[in-house]
């Protein structure tokens, strides 16, 4: 269905005609342009909100992570915490025993990420649903377990302490307001949503929507069906790896916090309340789940998963397609 | 050894009551309900409530226990279930998180979130030994109550679906629901019912579980995977495999727990991660369709 203008038109595209139509979709639009401005506007305008920015800069790239395998590539993920958490140890770790550059850990941290996403793709290609759900689920709660063994590596229940980050490109010390976290932060996302922007566009990125919409297609017009989700399911783990180094470092601390089930939980969430399927989505999520939280938890510090699993509730009532068209609402149909 | 088989035994009844409800919706409406454990929290409760304030006996309570969270279900099928059975998986997944959320928070606010215990009635806190040395039999009285009565529901179900008409009803709107509703058969009556009963199972296994999961608000989250993977490898198509796969699980839980107790639930998850990926339609199903 994604590469609807090649498959609809009555003569097939030629490749000039596909590459400009290439060139229209990726270029951006103004409003884009206004919102990355507010965005960047956000840590300066607003210094003393630096820290939540900061998380929320996080929570965008993990988010934006999922939605390569959740809303491009449609695998159903209960357990995407686990390269998070892995990220996040590592980012830590190397800080603490070898080098403490923080540039230099964030690729490690994405890099080891991307390796746990490498082994266990072979394991979400087979199966239905369910399967790849008890699955992915299953790998975040082996971590877990793993991490509060090893309690000597890893610090335990206790969380690993005392981990000390140098200065951004040997120029810009962590300040206690958060406020280089939040620019580094923003930065590392900046840089990985451009990138993605190219990538969910060109060939690649449509045969991964195409794999969604139908994968027996997919497969019978001779693409590689296995191929495409362990390299998809690799980028998305060593983005969430990154994301998750990114949480190590400006915190200067990782917990079994990060591998917790409520962690994939929450990201899901902040995903679909803005869209899975495009990549603004993960971003206007984070962004809307993290103020929600805030004012939620303002009022109710204890009880807010209560108003949360209500939103979420309704939401799905309503539909996920139909929320941003309220004109829709009242009409039947939509996906039910 | 024995007593911890035994032991093991009882757990992976416990689970199968517990879980049963959610294989037999998964199976039969093909959807994914992470909210089961709340009426299995639900059970829990009410029979707290019903012997602590109401000073109610022990034996009386659990039906009532079986009751409640049964309507409860029905009355949630019939207003907010239905609409999502044709939604996608996603969809499912996350509307039944939420609802799980909900009820967390709201027993959470009602009971408080501390651990609830339970005053069990004497007789069943007796305990035997048999044997002597590393083939010594433990076993305590309320173990056994539960498994006898884990063991007397699943036979009973078991009759159930393959002797009466319900269940030949249920048998068929699970194969083919449009084909069971051109031949006449309610199978929007059926899902209820259906839906309504393994609610109410679920609920009585939180009840007689209440004393060794036990029992807090957060409940429902901590035993979702165990009752996932019970759906997930014993497969949805029948009665045994969640029963083997139950016990499956709570012998093995219980085993590493013993032996091997800083890893925790380490073993159980990798054991269901080899399984699935080795049969990803579940350890005891007929093919694939």
């Amino acid at each position: 269905m994604s590469a609807r203008p090649a498959t609809r038109s009555a003569a097939p595209m030629d490749a000039t005609t596909l590459a400009a139509h290439s060139a229209r979709v990726m270029r951006w639009k103004p409003w884009e342009l206004v919102v990355w401005a507010l965005v960047w506007a956000a840590p300066f305008a607003a210094p003393q909100h630096a820290a939540l920015i900061n998380e929320i800069a996080i929570l965008a790239l993990f988010a934006v992570s999922l939605d390569l395998i959740l809303g491009y590539a449609g695998i159903v993920s209960l357990g995407h915490a686990a390269f998070f958490g892995v990220g996040a140890y590592a980012a830590a770790l190397l800080a603490k025993h070898l080098n403490p550059d923080p540039l230099l850990g964030l690729a490690f941290g994405a890099a080891v990420g991307a390796a746990l996403g490498a082994l266990t793709s072979p394991m979400i290609v087979r199966g239905s649903d369910l399967t790849r759900l008890m699955v992915t689920m299953g790998v975040a709660l082996v971590l877990l377990e793993l991490a509060n063994k090893f309690d000597s590596l890893t610090g335990g229940a206790d969380g690993l302490q005392g981990v000390v980050m140098g200065p951004v490109l040997g120029l810009f010390e962590f300040d206690l307001a958060a406020r280089t976290a939040s620019v580094y932060s923003l930065a590392v996302l900046f840089l990985a949503f451009v990138v993605l922007r190219r990538l969910v566009h060109t060939p690649f990125g449509m045969s991964l929507k195409a794999l969604r919409d139908n994968r027996l297609r997919v497969a019978a017009i001779g693409l590689s069906v296995q191929g495409r989700l362990a390299v998809v399911y690799t980028l998305a783990a060593g983005l969430a790896g990154a994301a998750g180094a990114l949480l190590a470092q400006t915190t200067g601390f990782a917990s079994l916090d990060v591998l917790e089930f409520h962690r994939s939980a929450d990201v899901m969430l902040a995903l679909v309340i803005g869209g899975a399927g495009w990549l603004w989505g993960g971003l206007i999520g984070a962004i809307a789940f993290k103020l929600m939280h805030d004012l939620i938890s303002a009022v109710t510090p204890q009880y807010w998963t209560f108003w949360i699993g209500l939103i979420l509730v309704l939401l799905m009532l309503v539909g996920r397609e139909r929320l941003f068209s309220p004109r829709r609402w009242f009409k039947r149909g939509g996906g039910a | 050894m024995l007593t911890l088989l035994f032991d093991g035994i009882a757990y992976g009844m416990l689970l199968f009551v517990l879980a049963l409800g959610l294989a037999v919706t998964m199976g039969l409406m093909n959807f994914i309900n992470l909210a089961h454990g709340a009426f299995a929290m639900a059970g829990g409760y009410v029979l707290v409530l019903l012997m602590q304030r109401g000073g109610w006996p022990f034996l009386a309570a659990l039906p009532v226990c079986f009751v409640v969270p049964a309507l409860l279900g029905a009355a949630l099928e019939r207003t907010l279930y239905r609409p999502m059975y044709r939604k996608p998986h996603l969809d499912q997944v996350l509307f039944s998180i939420g609802l799980t959320f909900m009820a967390v928070a709201a027993v959470d606010y009602a009971m408080g979130s501390s651990q609830q215990n339970l005053q069990l009635p004497d007789w069943l806190r007796q305990r035997w030994e048999f044997g002597s040395g590393p083939w010594m039999l433990g076993v305590g009285a309320y173990r056994l109550f539960i498994v006898v009565v884990c063991v007397a529901l699943a036979l009973g179900l078991q009759a159930l679906l393959t002797r009466t008409r319900f269940g030949s009803r249920l048998r068929a709107a699970v194969d083919d629901p449009v084909v069971a509703a051109g031949l006449g058969i309610p199978v929007n009556r059926v899902f209820l019912l259906t839906f309504a009963v393994g609610s109410g199972l679920a609920g009585l296994g939180g009840a007689l579980g209440a004393d060794i999961l036990g029992l807090d608000p957060s409940f429902p989250l901590k035993f979702m995977v165990y009752f996932l993977i019970v759906c997930a490898v014993g497969g949805t198509q029948s009665i045994t495999g969640p029963l083997l796969a139950a016990l499956l699980l709570g012998i093995a839980d219980v085993f590493g727990k013993y032996y091997l107790p800083k890893l925790g639930g380490f073993i159980v998850y990798t054991l269901m991660i080899v399984i699935l990926l080795w049969r990803p339609q579940g350890l005891f199903t007929r093919e694939a369709r």
